[in-house]
């Protein structure tokens, strides 16, 4: 098997930060202002880009939105082809009902996280909205699903494969585009 | 992924196997507390609850494990089981196969049934319970519980006591929490004792008083007054006073350490009714890691891909 | 009929002789033995240059399971699977349906063996009516009808008081007492070794003792009563060492063993709880297995049978725990010993064929045979270098319910005479049509 190799790096740490400011300043536009608003990040990546997109709303606005997790491993649709690894758990603490929930995510692709994700967030409780954001978005979607809030638009390949890195899973906070490992 | 296609025996597992199903489980434990108790997971696959031997425990924790997964199943057994009208194994087994089910539950009276269902079709096979072999269900939902309570397996000194010979869930335990690095002895009437503990490579002895303040777990087991044939003990009110757990034993217990039990408690026997409700006791946690951890094991044995079901 | 059998290796330790010889058969007897001899007008010559011709193999201890269980064995095909196993002789236990207790029954299995063509069946009569240890059988009609020996094989003589009668009473008839050693009360429910292998797969052990004290029991009672006494299929290390003693002794005492008991153990069963391993006795460990092997060698054992143990597949095909006890052997024992010990130079074919046809006879109180003129023609001519794949299809019996199914074994009978008639030609079951004597 050949190892997959670095072909790009499209967004570094400051890109990155960047987009999540102007991110931060979408959602509080169209929701005016960050009352009843609820960040819900996806395991892994999602979880951890989740954390950072409220800092910046409580900078904005002075208030900081409350955030949870969602693991979608019992909702995907490819369960027979792959056990996903059951890593974090999901932990909501707060209640979903009548909320503007945020869900956020690394990287929009297929769709089939996402619709996971709104079924595994229906079971929890009656939002009043669902919205999405998402660092990057690739193209190439599978389901009738659009993302809100784009961090950036990176057209691509199947043959690529389109990564966010963060931390504390990485080392650097980036976005990259690898080979995809050849079998 | 699990090492194993079926989930047959303890013997069989890695540490890791048993590390999977245990994380898993943690995060059903989520699932569990929500008003809607039910995900996806197994959703459009059929499995087949075969009890030809009677059980309302375990049966009804795998019913709820699949209804919470979202699978389809079904129940046989007992007198609505053409076994007990003189059907073979065999026959029972593929007459149900032809009707394409994923996955057989079994509990059986005769040891190796789970293992001789495997011949006889290409669906996964969970051990419920087989005669005085194994019970590898329950040995996960006891690590479970343990593991919850202490954090951790390894080091642990776990007593089990009382009607070893007869005992399947003893049969499965003991090699789990060796796998997992716990130090067991094996405590019971002489008449009582599984006839080679070298297997195990574990002590046995009959003085529950002399192990019983270094222990972390003591796990009591349920005397099978339906299997005992002979006078293999003379009554029951002698074998509460030499291995019944009572209030003056729990009282030389080490502080933290806990008390399990299978079920059903014969209460008054191997364990006195205000031990079993006691602050120790993990009894109903037990019962509650019966679910999380058999919806774990369907989980990781019928979802990937060693099913031979290609998506 | 004719034969000359041109160029064997003759093994017979009764006369001496372990070399190549010719050898003459004529009508029922030999009559001849030598070398270079000429084939008279009409006799058939059997090239048997590289192969061994020994006295016709005996099995003292085979089910036919006829009548009764014919869906199992029958007679007629017992006896196939017998000559294709090299066997000029089988003794059959009585635990038929009806048992095999009075003297109509033995008659009943003589005429259909004779019918059947293939080799002698020696019935063995039931020492008990009904084989329930309560009142004794009709020994003396059996005796005059034609039974070898008696025993209640299947479960034994449960009461001491209601054995030591039987052996008493056997006494006068100058016949053997096969004894199946289990004492009831120790192996209840018992279907495993007791010990590890119990232990490791969840069952009710069946302890060596339940073997081993009765055993002790019965040597007493042959030293009390002067009966001849054969212990049946000795499994244990401890049970020989009784055996060993009581002949040191000058008890008329002899034994036997399995080909599954030399070749196999518990620790063969796996998880898989393979039912063609199921026993009685059980599997016992791997060091009893050696003393067995030791004991075959050096005398302390007489004879090896093989328990032939026809059943149906659903009668194995099923949870260990309800699988019916035992494996047929008819066929494997002769390769198995040359496989396992012969071959490999550990029995020479002098003692094989004292453990397989001397003995076997001499417990029996069978006229001897012997490979020299005048000598009832019951030989077995073998192919030491063949190999057999036993599968279901080669096996001639009616049930297929080998341990040894899928192995490859080297040596086998390729042809046998019983008095003078060739049962086995080629490896293949030849009946005679009208019948031997």
């Amino acid at each position: 098997m050949e190892q997959p190799q670095l072909k790009a790096q499209i967004m570094d740490e400051q890109a990155m930060s960047r987009a999540l400011t102007r991110v931060a300043h979408e959602i509080i536009e169209k929701n005016e202002g960050a009352d009843g608003i609820a960040l819900v990040g996806i395991v892994r990546r999602g979880a951890a880009l989740a954390p950072l997109l409220a800092d910046e709303i409580a900078k904005i606005e002075g208030t900081r939105p409350p955030v949870g997790t969602l693991d979608v491993s019992f909702y995907r649709d490819d369960v027979r082809r792959k056990i996903a690894p059951v890593e974090f758990g999901t932990d909501i603490p707060f209640d979903v009902d009548g909320r503007d929930i945020i869900l956020v995510d690394d990287v929009l692709y297929t769709g089939r996280t996402i619709r996971a994700a709104l079924d595994a967030l229906i079971d929890l409780g009656r939002p009043k909205t669902v919205q999405l954001a998402v660092m990057v978005d690739r193209g190439h979607r599978e389901l009738p699903i659009r993302a809100d809030y784009v961090g950036k638009n990176v057209p691509s390949s199947h043959e690529e494969d389109v990564r966010v890195t963060i931390a504390p899973y990485d080392e650097t906070n980036s976005v990259e585009i690898w080979t995809k490992p050849s079998e | 992924m699990l090492s194993v296609k079926h989930l047959i025996d303890t013997t069989s597992l890695t540490a890791d196997d048993i590390t999977q199903i245990l994380d898993t489980a943690r995060s059903f434990s989520e699932v569990n507390k929500r008003a809607i108790k039910k995900v996806p997971a197994l959703r459009g696959r059929t499995i087949v609850n075969l009890f030809l031997e009677p059980s309302t425990r375990t049966k009804s924790s795998f019913e709820l494990a699949e209804k919470r997964l979202s699978a389809d199943s079904l129940s046989m057994g007992g007198a609505t089981s053409s076994v007990v009208k003189g059907e073979s194994l065999a026959d029972t087994i593929e007459t149900i196969d032809a009707m394409n089910v994923d996955m057989f539950i079994c509990r059986a009276k005769l040891a190796g049934t789970p293992q001789k269902i495997t011949e006889h079709t290409d669906a996964i096979v969970i051990n419920a319970g087989d005669g005085k072999h194994q019970h590898p269900t329950q040995a996960m939902l006891d690590l479970y519980t343990i593991r919850e309570n202490f954090g951790h397996l390894d080091g642990l000194k776990v007593a089990i006591v009382g009607d070893l010979s007869h005992s399947r869930v003893c049969g499965s335990l003991v090699p789990a929490l060796k796998t997992m690095g716990a130090d067991v002895t094996l405590v019971g009437p002489p008449t009582f004792q599984v006839d080679d503990p070298d297997y195990y490579g574990v002590p046995q002895t009959a003085d529950l008083d002399e192990v019983i303040p270094e222990m972390d777990v003591v796990y009591m087991l349920r005397v099978q007054l339906e299997r005992m044939e002979g006078a293999a003990i003379p009554s029951r009110r002698e074998y509460n006073r030499l291995w019944g757990l009572d209030m003056s034993r729990v009282n030389k217990m080490k502080p933290e350490a806990i008390i399990c039990h299978p079920g059903p408690m014969n209460r008054g026997m191997e364990i006195n009714a205000d031990v079993a409700d006691c602050a120790r006791s993990r009894i109903l946690d037990q019962v509650n890691a019966g679910v999380l951890t058999r919806m774990a094991e369907m989980y990781l044995l019928l979802g990937g891909e060693n099913n031979g079901v290609s998506a | 009929m004719a034969y000359l059998l041109k160029s064997a290796h003759v093994v017979d330790p009764q006369v001496g002789l372990d070399d190549v010889r010719d050898v003459l058969i004529d009508g029922e007897k030999i009559v001849e033995v030598g070398e270079g001899l000429a084939a008279p007008e009409g006799a058939v010559v059997i090239d048997a240059a590289g192969k061994y011709l020994v006295p016709g193999l005996v099995d003292m201890h085979v089910h036919f399971r006829d009548p009764g269980f014919e869906y199992k064995e029958t007679i007629e095909s017992g006896a196939r699977a017998a000559v294709h196993g090299g066997f000029t002789d089988v003794a059959t236990m009585p635990n038929t349906d009806p048992v095999t207790d009075n003297g109509a029954e033995v008659r009943y299995q003589i005429d259909r063996a004779r019918h059947a063509g293939f080799c002698h069946v020696r019935p063995i009569g039931a020492l008990t009516v009904g084989e329930k240890g309560e009142q004794l059988a009709e020994i003396g009609d059996m005796v005059m009808e034609g039974a070898v020996a008696f025993s209640d094989d299947g479960h034994g003589v449960q009461g001491a008081g209601m054995m030591r009668t039987c052996m008493e009473y056997v006494s006068q008839f100058d016949k053997v007492v096969s004894a199946h050693c289990e004492v009831e009360s120790l192996t209840t429910h018992g279907v495993i070794n007791e010990g590890r292998a119990s232990t490791r797969l969840g069952m009710f052990g069946w302890p060596a003792l339940g073997e081993e004290l009765e055993i002790y029991r019965d040597i007493e009672l042959c030293r009390m009563t002067g009966c001849a006494l054969h212990i049946a299929h000795i499994s244990t290390e401890k049970g020989l060492n009784l055996v060993r003693a009581a002949k040191a002794e000058g008890l008329p005492v002899t034994c036997e063993v399995t080909p599954h008991h030399l070749f196999l153990c518990e620790d063969d069963i796996t998880d898989a709880y393979d039912t063609n391993l199921k026993m009685n006795p059980p599997l016992r460990t791997a060091a009893d297995a050696a003393a067995l092997r030791e004991g075959i060698l050096d005398g302390s054992i007489d004879c090896v049978v093989t328990d032939h143990a026809p059943h149906a597949p659903h009668e194995k095909d099923c949870e260990w725990e309800i699988a019916f006890f035992g494996i047929v052997g008819l066929e494997t024992s002769l390769p198995l010993m040359l496989t396992n010990l012969v071959l490999p130079g550990t029995m020479s074919w002098s003692r094989l064929v004292e453990v397989m046809a001397v003995n076997p006879r001499r417990c029996l109180r069978l006229p001897e045979v012997r490979v020299e003129a005048g000598s009832t023609a019951d030989l077995t001519l073998i192919d030491a270098s063949a190999q057999v794949t036993v599968t279901e299809d080669w096996l001639q019996s009616r049930s297929k319910n080998s341990a040894w199914l899928g192995a490859t074994l080297t040596g086998r009978a390729t042809d046998v005479f019983v008095a003078g008639r060739r049962t086995l030609t080629d490896g293949e079951p030849t009946p005679v049509r009208r019948g031997i004597r």
